[in-house]
């Protein structure tokens, strides 16, 4: 046994668990397998969820009513990552977005690409780029990234309340 | 579009760090594990006297940092509280029904928290005098103390 003095330890930490994903995420990932963007639209506030939580939390309500997005919209905030950390990003440094698809209230995340970090800006339209179609799951890694599409960027006043 | 009824999914996750999590000790749970390794139980006095076990950098009541100076304690001690664990998980220190308690050491003022290897829920009790049981091979761990015993009677 070692006599010198003990400064460090090693523990064992493993969390092994079921995630139960819930109807409405389950939806959302069910969909994403098909290649669609299932939103959720609150009957109170007409506000679209994306991606979908089940209820409205401002108004306290389900959302029922399934609304299909389109897979294009604009950076709302983003961060540029300079760690290769994030598993499917390219090269460092790279961008991770929130996303505001065309007719959701919510932003998605997203990685942007396409473009260098230092030129993505907030308002820049972006479209997601598809994995091939064989390899789709019920994982919103089936977008392997937004890229911009040239067109103009949206002004601040159009998604304000969406930051 | 109405939402139909389907079955929710479920994801398995693991998150562990491969290898397991190693950390530095500090001067404080690094004596205090470095005693246990020895096969010696120690404590810190505070500044008002009392002796806290296991000991800390800071007197959790004040805040004031804590002497530094360091006392033997048990290897006995009384069970403060417990609760018994009829199916142990496979990380658990004994894989045999025992109870988790708080122990306070002879010579300690504050309990610890650690398995009491009692064989059956009917012989423990509040208040039961307790005994540190040691493994052989030690290696600078809260394990190398593998539980407390009853104490014989």
């Amino acid at each position: 046994m070692s006599t010198e003095p003990v400064t460090m330890m090693v523990e064992a930490i493993r969390l092994d668990f079921e995630l139960g994903a819930g109807t409405a995420q389950s939806r959302f990932l069910l969909g994403l397998a098909d290649g669609e963007l299932r939103g959720q639209r609150c009957p109170v506030c007409r506000k679209v969820y994306m991606p979908p939580r089940g209820s409205c939390p401002t108004d306290g309500v389900p959302t029922e009513e399934e609304v299909l997005l389109p897979d294009h919209g604009i950076v709302t905030t983003f961060c540029v990552v300079n760690l290769q950390f994030h598993p499917a990003a390219p090269p460092a440094p790279y961008v991770c977005a929130q996303v505001l698809l065309d007719g959701a209230d919510t932003p998605l995340f997203g990685l942007v690409a396409g473009v260098p970090a230092d030129e993505v800006r907030m308002g820049m339209k972006v479209k997601a780029e598809w994995k091939p179609r064989e390899e789709w799951t019920t994982n919103l890694m089936n977008i392997k990234w937004f890229q911009p599409t040239g067109e103009p960027d949206a002004a601040y006043e159009t998604y304000q309340e969406h930051v | 579009m109405a939402i139909p009824d389907h079955d929710a999914l479920v994801a398995h996750h693991v998150l562990e760090f491969p290898g397991g999590y190693k950390r530095s000790l500090g001067p404080v749970i690094g004596r205090f594990l470095t005693e246990l390794r020895d096969g010696k139980l120690v404590g810190v006095k505070l500044a008002d006297g009392r002796v806290l076990v296991p000991p800390a950098e800071y007197d959790p009541q004040t805040s004031e940092a804590t002497t530094g100076e360091y006392v033997p304690v048990g290897p006995g001690g009384v069970v403060t509280a417990w609760t018994w664990v009829p199916q142990p998980k496979r990380h658990h220190v004994l894989q045999w029904p025992f109870a988790w308690a708080l122990v306070r050491l002879d010579g300690a003022d504050t309990a610890m928290l650690h398995a009491v290897d009692a064989g059956d829920e009917s012989k423990m009790a509040t208040g039961m005098r307790v005994t540190a049981r040691f493994r052989e091979e030690r290696v600078g761990h809260i394990t190398d103390l593998e539980s407390f015993v009853p104490e014989p009677s």
